[in-house]
């Protein structure tokens, strides 16, 4: 068996280097086929009807009219909907027409008849009191941790009280505080759904979706077929963003109708369907107090947060509290709120962003309160061991991060205390940073490989791009282990027929997919090597694969690839390799860290942002495609651009109604408010030396923090609830 | 206090031969000439109601498509022409992604009712083939997931149509009709500035 | 979309004769950029949609014997932009360059920009425009000037503030050569019950042209408070006219603000502040006050007041020809 390894830098002749992506020309051209852009001849158009009201009683649901439509061939109402139930969210969706055209659908869904009662509304999940008077809220666990010294253990709920005061009795500088970040929707461009087809009593689903290989499953499950029975096709998927992990309800039923009509049917949801029942992030709110020493090292931290996940309750999990920078003396508390919204889906990274956003904010307003400099602060706690993260050597690595960041930011000359900056007019500008961490472990992969004896390679994976570049990378993975260019290889993923392989979330992707790739293709280059090695009449394991040869190692004898696979006879060479999370391997780990920095303006007179200079800094293990990683911490800035200034859930207190679900309210960052963005991937061989870790999550993470503390830098004033708004900014200035 | 509303109408006056001395008879001349020949021909308004048949020019080609008054460019390119090039991502056009130029302007096709486009040059992406601003895409990476990558590239292609050598500053403030939640921003600006640079 | 008619007048006269006199029964179609989201989402469901974009007489910009300019209602937003005759109306340029989105400018027409319906998203979600839940909803982006009547949207023409200031006219043509000229001052009204529309127009008529006046030696400014890029609405804007006397001493002003009442705003107490006065930024400061002085926000939108009044400062700033000291 082979070891399994990397080439050294030097040795590397198409890892670490830039490509341009595999599937770039089909995506610029219109060529690359979505969900939303298989048509099946013959194929019926569903469209759903959505919940009107967020929380009521359904008291009649009449279709008759809707079946009777010019064009609609089955009206399907779901379980759910049953006269009777109780619907938790607005959008949620009652009834699907499918008809012969979009059009025809709609005018189906138009003539449903729909009778509620109206049941008592909650969504003001900013709001302790409100939640609490309206018995929503449960508790969200929490944890104490206090040094302790011998005679400390008496009464426990005792000691803690007074400890936690005499902590803070010897702090030099004590916050209190309150943060706050909304919930938002993950707004995948293209939004959920399907185009389903029987074919011979087996199901064949188009689905937009981040796990081709586990969705056959969901699909099986529900329509009681084995997984087998079950084909799942993504090419292209327009966003997930870890909202698109199962064939969801609405998947099913385009199959069941399907089944009956004996036609394909395509079912996409509308985009507020999308915003409203397909995806969110749950919000976070947070009361704190904390105390420091002179230099701002964390002595004790005392926290209670509170948000919603939705309906069920949820929130931010309280064992990511306080986030990175984690005195040894804390106290968090988490309360869940459950909210007339729809249940949350996982997020870019899920409770790191608003644990972030809560927590490194508070850590800033030591700095402001002491009138330091907040690198000074973020980096002293550093030195004193108030670490939390899951990198081996975190401490080290956010130092020398935060230094490569500062020289790109120039820190040093463009720092001034809070709010002490020069204002051009009504406009100040202000420095930021934050920190963050995550795990990244290579997830479950198996592949096939195929060698011929015309000397092609092709792959075969269960895995999805969604736009990370994983076939580039596994071209990559593989040209490297030939000796060939990425172009000689070729790459197929997105079918669940394929070898199976995890879903694309928790940055577990390009680490999976290394794993497996690389693995089968030292396995095969090892039985090419054995055939080769009679041919040069050297020992197989004195063979290297390079530049398109096989070849005797540090001599000239070689013969050329396809020569070598024609020493395979008539059979193609197949060979499979799998990975299982977990397994030992120098090829992949898990665990890093990453440190960003922004640079804003804010006009005080109208409280509007801008960034004008954003560096983020991150490690990711070995770089497969420093092009396509890099792409991913530019879009991870982006959205945290968004996130930090634009976008929120805006639900009307009253009827509980998502306001803002439609692109026109539901505001993101467009292209001209993004400012210079700055990415710099920071590989020393400590870190390239750790194998592939996935980077798709950690630069989503610290971009609110980074810029709500650039924010309050400028004014001198915490603008506390994230988005940062204008009214908001307004607000606070107003309050200070 | 002056009455902004008496004051207005005081001020300027307009009367029905003014108007007609000027604008009317010259508007109605200089905006003739530029109408085909064929616009022209069909002078009395026909009322269309239910299914009917038309031809598009789409790409350079006619094609025809069976459409209600109620069915958009975008439905009939993507259902009837297989081209999906152009995205449905909002209703309302405030996504940008199902932009098309019609006669050489970008616009968003799912605003735009199919029988409005009749007469009219339809270009979509697919008919771009190997155009620079493509390359320079796929060469900056300007693409992750791709789906708003077809209604970003034809608005690349419009604005440096008119504006060849257009400056960091004006792309970042000619290409705001467009989104992209995947966050491809920064490389579709240096995608930008490398055509711009390159001429063409 | 409900499934309706659609036809393509040539002429102004067959416009007519194509719109019904009852309300709701057909709609005009310029650029559709607005109109067809409101037709999908099923807010608006005319019978009839009458598509106004292949009348020539529609679609020149002229310049008038008297010097002014008339401008086509179906003529599009980046025509207008482009075109020489309207440099000398810079308020108008700057609130159309404020759409930031090529495809709106190319497709959106003047008239269509003048006559879209309120942004408010009770109305979008399938409300009505009266919706009484506003009062103490999600109002943050309602009206803070005018809403102590049922109406409480705010009308969203970003560029119907720079026609106002510029004492701009509209030509309406209705049935039987009916034609008549209104100030655009005078063409917004706030409807008092649902179905009424946000203007004065009556569902057989149209705008032609907007119409305008010669500039004679006054300056004009547009200034809008945005959140961000994109053709997202701004929070407050505001234009300003101003007519100085040879000494730099305001003769005349005219001062409008947008996007915080139910109908473009506007402000006599701002334009009375100015006159006789020298600008400087403490007298636009002033005048941005007076603007707010009766604004009356709603649960949830305090901070407009703010924002509106510092838009009045700026427009003025600006029309005056001083920087604004923000973005
Ligand atoms: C996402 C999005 C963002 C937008 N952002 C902005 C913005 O930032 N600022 C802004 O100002 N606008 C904005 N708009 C609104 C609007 O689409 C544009 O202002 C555009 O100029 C409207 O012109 P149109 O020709 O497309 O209008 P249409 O959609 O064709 O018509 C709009 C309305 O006016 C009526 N109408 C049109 N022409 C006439 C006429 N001659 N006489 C009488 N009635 C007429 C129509 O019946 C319809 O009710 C936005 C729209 C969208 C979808
Ligand atoms: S690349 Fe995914 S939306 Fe732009």
């Amino acid at each position: 068996m082979a070891v399994y390894s990397w080439p050294s830098r030097e040795a590397t002749a198409v890892i670490g280097k830039e490509y341009d992506r595999l599937d770039g020309l089909a995506k610029v051209t219109g060529a690359a086929k979505y969900t939303y852009d298989v048509n099946l001849k013959n194929q019926l158009v569903a469209v759903a009807l959505g919940c009107p009201h967020a929380h009521c009683k359904i008291t009649k649901l009449d279709v008759a009219a809707a079946e009777k439509t010019p064009g609609v061939v089955a009206v399907h109402i779901f379980e759910h909907a049953a006269v009777g139930s109780e619907v938790q969210w607005q959008g949620e969706l009652l009834a699907v027409v499918a008809a012969e055209s979009e059009a025809a659908a709609r005018a189906g869904v138009d003539t449903i008849k729909l009778e509620f009662e109206e049941l008592d509304v909650f969504t003001e999940d900013e709001n302790l009191d409100a939640a609490e008077k309206a018995e929503r809220t449960g508790k969200g666990g929490g944890k104490t941790e206090l040094e302790r010294e011998p005679g400390d253990d008496d009464d426990e709920d005792e000691f803690i009280e007074q400890e936690i005061a005499r902590l803070f009795k010897a702090s030099k500088y004590v916050v209190e505080g309150y943060y706050g970040i909304d919930a938002i929707t993950h707004c995948c461009l293209e939004p959920h759904g399907s185009t389903v087809e029987w074919k011979d009593g087996k199901l064949v689903a188009y689905l937009s979706t981040q796990n081709v290989s586990g969705t056959d499953e969901g699909f099986a499950r529900d329509l009681k077929l084995t997984s087998d029975d079950v084909e799942v096709k993504c090419d292209y998927i327009g966003g997930g963003f870890g909202s698109k992990f199962a064939p969801d309800y609405w998947a099913v039923a385009a199959a069941k109708i399907s089944k009956e009509t004996g036609r394909p049917v395509k079912f996409l949801l509308s985009r507020d369907q999308e915003l409203k029942i397909a995806g969110n992030r749950p919000s976070g709110y947070m009361r704190v107090r904390l105390g420091a020493d002179e230099n701002g090292v964390l002595t004790i931290w005392d926290s209670h947060h509170w948000g919603t996940a939705g309906y069920k309750g949820g929130g931010v999990s309280q064992t990511v509290m306080p986030y990175v920078i984690r005195p040894k003396n804390y106290r968090r508390i988490a309360t869940t709120i459950k909210s007339n919204t729809a249940q949350s889906r996982a997020w870019r990274a899920p409770n790191h962003p608003q644990a972030c956003a809560m927590s490194q904010t508070a850590i800033d307003d030591v700095a402001a309160k002491m009138g330091a400099n907040s690198y000074d602060v973020f980096a002293a706690n550093l030195r004193a061991g108030n670490v939390d993260s899951q990198h081996p050597d975190a401490a080290n690595t956010y130092l020398a991060e935060m230094a490569r960041g500062a020289a790109l930011i120039d820190w040093k000359a463009n720092w001034h205390a809070h709010g002490k900056g020069k204002s051009r007019g009504s406009i100040v500008d202000g420095l930021g940073m934050a920190l963050h961490t995550w795990g990244g472990t290579a997830n479950n992969s198996d592949c096939r490989l195929k060698i011929s004896p015309d000397g092609g390679v092709e792959s075969f994976c269960g895995s999805q791009d969604l736009g990370t570049g994983t076939r580039t990378v596994i071209a990559q993975v593989l040209a490297e282990t030939f000796g060939l260019g990425i172009r000689d290889v070729r790459v197929n993923v997105g079918s669940s027929k394929y070898p199976a392989s995890g879903a694309s979330g928790g940055s577990t992707t390009v680490g999976g997919v290394s794993e497996s790739h690389r693995r089968a293709g030292q396995d095969a280059l090892e039985k090419i090597f054995e055939l080769a090695a009679k041919e040069l009449g050297a020992a197989a394991n004195s063979l290297e694969a390079v530049g398109g040869k096989v070849r005797v190692k540090g001599t000239d004898k070689a013969i050329s690839w396809k020569k070598a696979c024609t020493l395979l006879g008539l059979k193609p060479l197949e060979v499979t390799a799998s990975y299982k999370r977990g397994d030992q391997s120098t090829l992949s780990s898990s665990g890093v860290c990453g440190v960003q920095m922004a640079h804003v303006e804010v006009d005080k007179e109208t409280g509007v942002i801008k960034v004008k200079k954003f560096v983020a800094v991150q490690d990711q293990g070995l770089v497969i495609n420093p092009k396509t990683c890099k792409s991913q911490i530019y879009g991870a800035m982006i959205m945290g651009i968004a996130a930090a200034l634009y976008e929120r859930r805006i639900t009307d207190p009253k009827s509980g109604a998502f306001v803002n679900a439609e692109l026109a309210d539901y505001k993101l960052a467009r292209l001209g408010d993004v400012g210079d963005l700055v990415v710099d991937l920071y590989e020393p061989e400590s870190e390239r030396s750790r194998g592939v870790i996935g980077n798709g999550e950690p630069p989503a993470i610290s971009p609110k923090a980074a810029i709500a503390n650039a924010v309050a830098n400028a004014l001198g004033v915490r603008v506390p609830v994230i988005p940062l708004t204008p009214k908001r900014v307004l607000d606070a200035l107003a309050k200070a | 206090m002056t009455d902004l509303k008496n004051k207005a109408a005081r001020k300027s006056g307009f009367n029905r031969r003014d108007f007609f001395r000027g604008s009317g008879a010259i508007a109605a001349a200089t905006a003739l000439q530029t109408q085909t020949a064929e616009a022209i021909q069909n002078q009395s308004p026909r009322v269309i109601s239910g299914e009917t048949s038309i031809s598009l020019n789409v790409n350079g080609k006619d094609h025809q498509v069976k459409v209600a008054p109620n069915t958009t460019l975008l439905d009939a390119l993507r259902y009837q022409l297989d081209l999906t090039g152009a995205k449905p991502v909002s209703s309302d056009g405030s996504s940008g992604a199902s932009t098309v130029f019609v006669d050489g302007k970008p616009m968003t096709a799912s605003t735009i009712l199919a029988l409005q486009a009749v007469g009219k040059k339809i270009e979509t992406v697919e008919s771009l083939g190997a155009d620079a601003v493509q390359k320079a895409f796929v060469k900056h990476d300007a693409e992750q997931c791709g789906f708003c990558t077809p209604g970003f590239v034809m608005a690349v292609r419009s604005l440096l149509d008119k504006k060849p050598n257009a400056s960091k500053e004006e792309i970042r403030g000619g290409l705001n009709g467009n989104i992209c939640r995947c966050g491809t921003y920064a490389n579709i600006v240096e995608a930008a500035i490398s055509v711009a640079k390159g001429g063409n | 979309m409900k499934a309706f008619e659609y036809a393509s007048p040539r002429t102004e006269a067959e416009i007519v004769d194509l719109l019904s006199a009852e309300p709701g029964k057909t709609e005009i179609l310029a650029g559709g950029t607005d109109l067809v989201g409101l037709m999908k989402k099923m807010i608006v469901t005319p019978d009839r949609v009458v598509n106004i974009m292949d009348v020539p007489t529609l679609r020149s910009i002229d310049e008038l014997p008297d010097g002014s300019v008339s401008i086509g209602a179906a003529v599009t937003l980046d025509d207008v932009l482009a075109h020489p005759y309207i440099d000398i109306y810079p308020a108008i340029k700057q609130a159309i360059r404020g759409i930031s989105s090529m495809q709106l400018q190319a497709q959106g027409t003047l008239g269509g920009e003048v006559c879209q319906r309120p942004r408010c998203w009770f109305y979008r979600n399938g409300d009505g425009l009266l919706s009484p839940d506003v009062a103490e909803g999600a109002n943050e982006f309602h009206a803070i000037l005018g809403n102590s009547g049922p109406a409480k949207f705010v009308n969203s023409s970003r560029i119907a503030p720079a026609l106002i200031a510029l004492d701009a006219q509209l030509r309406v043509v209705g049935p039987e050569e009916d034609e008549q000229f209104v100030p655009v001052a005078a063409f917004f009204r706030s409807p008092h019950r649902e179905g009424q529309r946000e203007h004065v127009l009556e569902p057989n008529q149209f705008v032609s042209h907007i119409l305008l006046p010669p500039i004679e030696g006054r300056t004009c400014a547009t200034y809008e408070v945005r959140h961000g890029e994109g053709p997202d609405y701004p929070l407050a804007a505001a234009a300003a006219a101003l007519q100085f006397d040879g000494f730099g001493i305001v003769r005349d002003a005219n001062v409008v603000l947008g996007q915080v009442a139910p109908m473009p705003w506007i402000s006599q107490e701002a334009a009375d502040v100015l006159r006789g006065r020298k600008v400087d930024e403490a007298l636009a400061e002033t005048a941005g006050q007076a603007a707010v002085s009766r604004a009356t926000p709603l649960s949830q939108n305090e901070f407009k007041v703010q924002l509106a009044k510092v838009a009045v400062k700026r427009a003025i700033l600006l029309a005056a020809g001083y920087e604004t000291g923000g973005f």
